[in-house]
């Protein structure tokens, strides 16, 4: 699929080096990840230990008991290939506690409640080690809405961003990853035997070489449709991407003063760096 | 005409600092200093080099008159090297203009104010910039001299315009950022691009084309670099990297105008006039602004 490819070298080339400008930049020298045993926390970790070297890229495994065990072995695995301290924090008690308070027994709840522990953990050992958070979301669940607010999609910088899932395989394979990421199937592992793919009903590989074109060419319904791709799928993927916008932004202000965060008080982060 | 010598020209591949001027100033300082130890003649900064570039609400912060000191202290450092560096010049009347400022024998000798500003895609120019409305050429100690900022290039008529009026070396100065990495086995797009378009300036208008362009990460989106200088002929002759800061010292000699001019001689022999009252009619007809 032409409009996925990627110049691999050039592309590594220019995030590892955006992971060492905008973390140099604000006075840092290391990251903080949750390396969950999935791909794009590895791929993640890569870019930073090029930029950084290993011993600046500080790794949590964080389980909770209903965890997959493959997920902490391949964490381990990841962390090993790469050089690369890792820690792990046990997040069951913290999780039960949170489900037992607010009695919550809903599934995708309790899957949030553990992505968001996840995320205090994190930022926690970003204060305690003066660490920026390093984020591992990619483009296809950003755009998709695909992940858990204030959770796996907070971070202070995230080299996957505008990398599609498809792109993120192919970078993978070039840097050379450990098989056993590369090849297992995408889980968040929120719940026993969660599977991406299962739970969002298509591919990784079908969904990218949609959204690449609705998204980066521009592409309308029709001309998507003409070119083979069903409508009911067009319409229900262009209406997930609007429904999550919400999630790729910072809460809405009303504009009651003569200068308004985000509306006419326009500054960059790197704002004097 | 003033008699032309070789001289050598230092491409200042920086990385400014997004909004600190003082910072900026400093890299300036220092830059110039080792151009003035390799005896160059002339020092050429990116777009915005003072400032950085993704302004926003920087620009009024930024903006400086042409009275002010920091103005004043790079005209100091203009003695012994001619410079040439941008920034935001705030008018009389508070327009902000992206200017590039031409620095010569300790005065300010000439400012372009760039004419088309980018606003598209994360282009926000035109938001919070006032256009210029002139391609002046002007003379120095080293020939005649035309400006352009980096979107001003790729409207054909402003280098047209610098070659109606004679110049001999024509100065480009950019913020490029990266637009889409190139698929496998490519390289990069606007990279490609742009050099083509810096290669046809040099064989449409037999001028040398001095090109410097910044490199760094604003909020993600990082510039090329790529600075180059490209001769009368159309020869790349010098080029910095894509990645990092730095110094590039190359040699404009102005024998390589008057080879390349007697070579194609399309300056003597082209007729502006036609284009004149080509547009002359359109403009009648309603159909040119």
């Amino acid at each position: 699929m032409k409009f996925l490819s990627l110049n691999r070298e050039l592309a590594t080339n220019f995030l590892v080096d955006f992971v060492r400008a905008e973390v140099t930049k604000f006075g840092f020298d290391k990251v903080v990840l949750g390396l969950s045993g999935g791909i794009d926390s590895a791929l993640s970790a890569a870019f930073a230990a090029r930029a950084l070297g290993p011993s600046n890229v500080l790794a949590y495994a964080m389980p909770h008991r209903d965890s997959a065990a493959t997920s902490l072995e391949d964490a381990k695995t990841v962390a090993d290939s790469l050089g690369i301290p890792l820690e792990v924090v046990d997040i069951t008690a913290a999780v039960e506690a949170l489900r037992e308070g607010l009695a919550c027994d809903d599934a995708v709840g309790l899957g949030n409640i553990k992505a968001r522990t996840r995320m205090i953990c994190l930022y926690e050992k970003s204060r305690s080690e003066r660490a920026l958070v390093l984020g591992t979301s990619n483009k296809t669940e950003l755009l998709l809405g695909y992940g858990t607010q204030h959770a796996d999609m907070a971070s202070g910088l995230n080299p996957l961003g505008d990398l599609y899932k498809t792109q993120v395989f192919a970078l993978s394979e070039h840097i050379g990853l450990p098989r056993a990421v590369i090849d297992k199937p995408p889980s968040a592992d929120l719940w026993v035997g969660q599977k991406d793919e299962d739970e969002l009903g298509f591919t990784y590989a079908e969904v990218d070489r949609l959204l690449v074109r609705m998204i980066d060419r521009r592409e309308s319904n029709d001309d998507l449709v003409e070119d083979g791709f069903t409508r009911e799928f067009v319409e229900r993927i262009r209406a997930k991407v609007r429904n999550a916008q919400y999630k790729r932004q910072a809460p809405i202000l009303a504009k009651v003063g003569l200068r308004t965060i985000g509306i006419d008080f326009l500054y960059h982060r790197d704002w004097g760096r | 005409m003033s008699v032309r010598r070789p001289f050598t020209a230092c491409l200042a591949q920086t990385s400014p600092v997004l909004g600190d001027v003082e910072q900026n100033l400093e890299q300036h300082a220092a830059a110039i200093e080792n151009a003035k130890g390799e005896e160059a003649g002339l020092i050429v900064f990116p777009e915005l080099a003072l400032t950085g570039y993704r302004l926003r609400d920087l620009t009024y912060e930024v903006a400086m008159r042409r009275d002010d000191p920091v103005v004043e202290q790079l005209a100091r450092h203009s003695r012994g090297i001619d410079i040439l560096t941008g920034f935001i010049e705030e008018s009389e009347d508070h327009r902000f203009y992206n200017v590039a400022a031409y620095f010569s024998a300790g005065r300010l000798l000439h400012v372009h104010r760039k004419v088309y500003l980018p606003t598209y895609g994360l282009f926000e120019e035109g938001r919070f910039f006032a256009e210029g409305t002139r391609f002046d050429a002007f003379e120095t100690g080293l020939g005649r001299i035309g400006v352009l900022v980096c979107e001003d290039v790729w409207h054909l008529s402003s280098a047209y315009a610098y070659f109606l009026q004679d110049v001999d070396w024509l100065l480009v100065i950019s913020s490029g950022p990266g637009r889409g990495l190139p698929e496998a086995g490519k390289e990069p797009s606007s990279g490609k691009a742009w050099n083509s378009v810096l290669v046809a300036c040099a064989g449409f208008f037999q001028v040398g084309v001095i090109f410097v362009n910044r490199v760094g990460w604003e909020d993600g989106v990082k510039f090329w670099g790529g600075s180059k200088y490209v001769d009368p002929a159309g020869e790349i002759r010098g080029e910095a990297g894509q990645v990092d800061p730095q110094l590039v010292f190359v040699d404009l000699d102005p024998r390589d105008l008057r080879l390349a001019r007697i070579n194609t001689p399309v300056r003597r022999d082209e007729r502006p006039s036609i284009l004149a009252q080509l547009i002359d009619r359109l403009a009648k007809e309603g159909r040119v602004v």
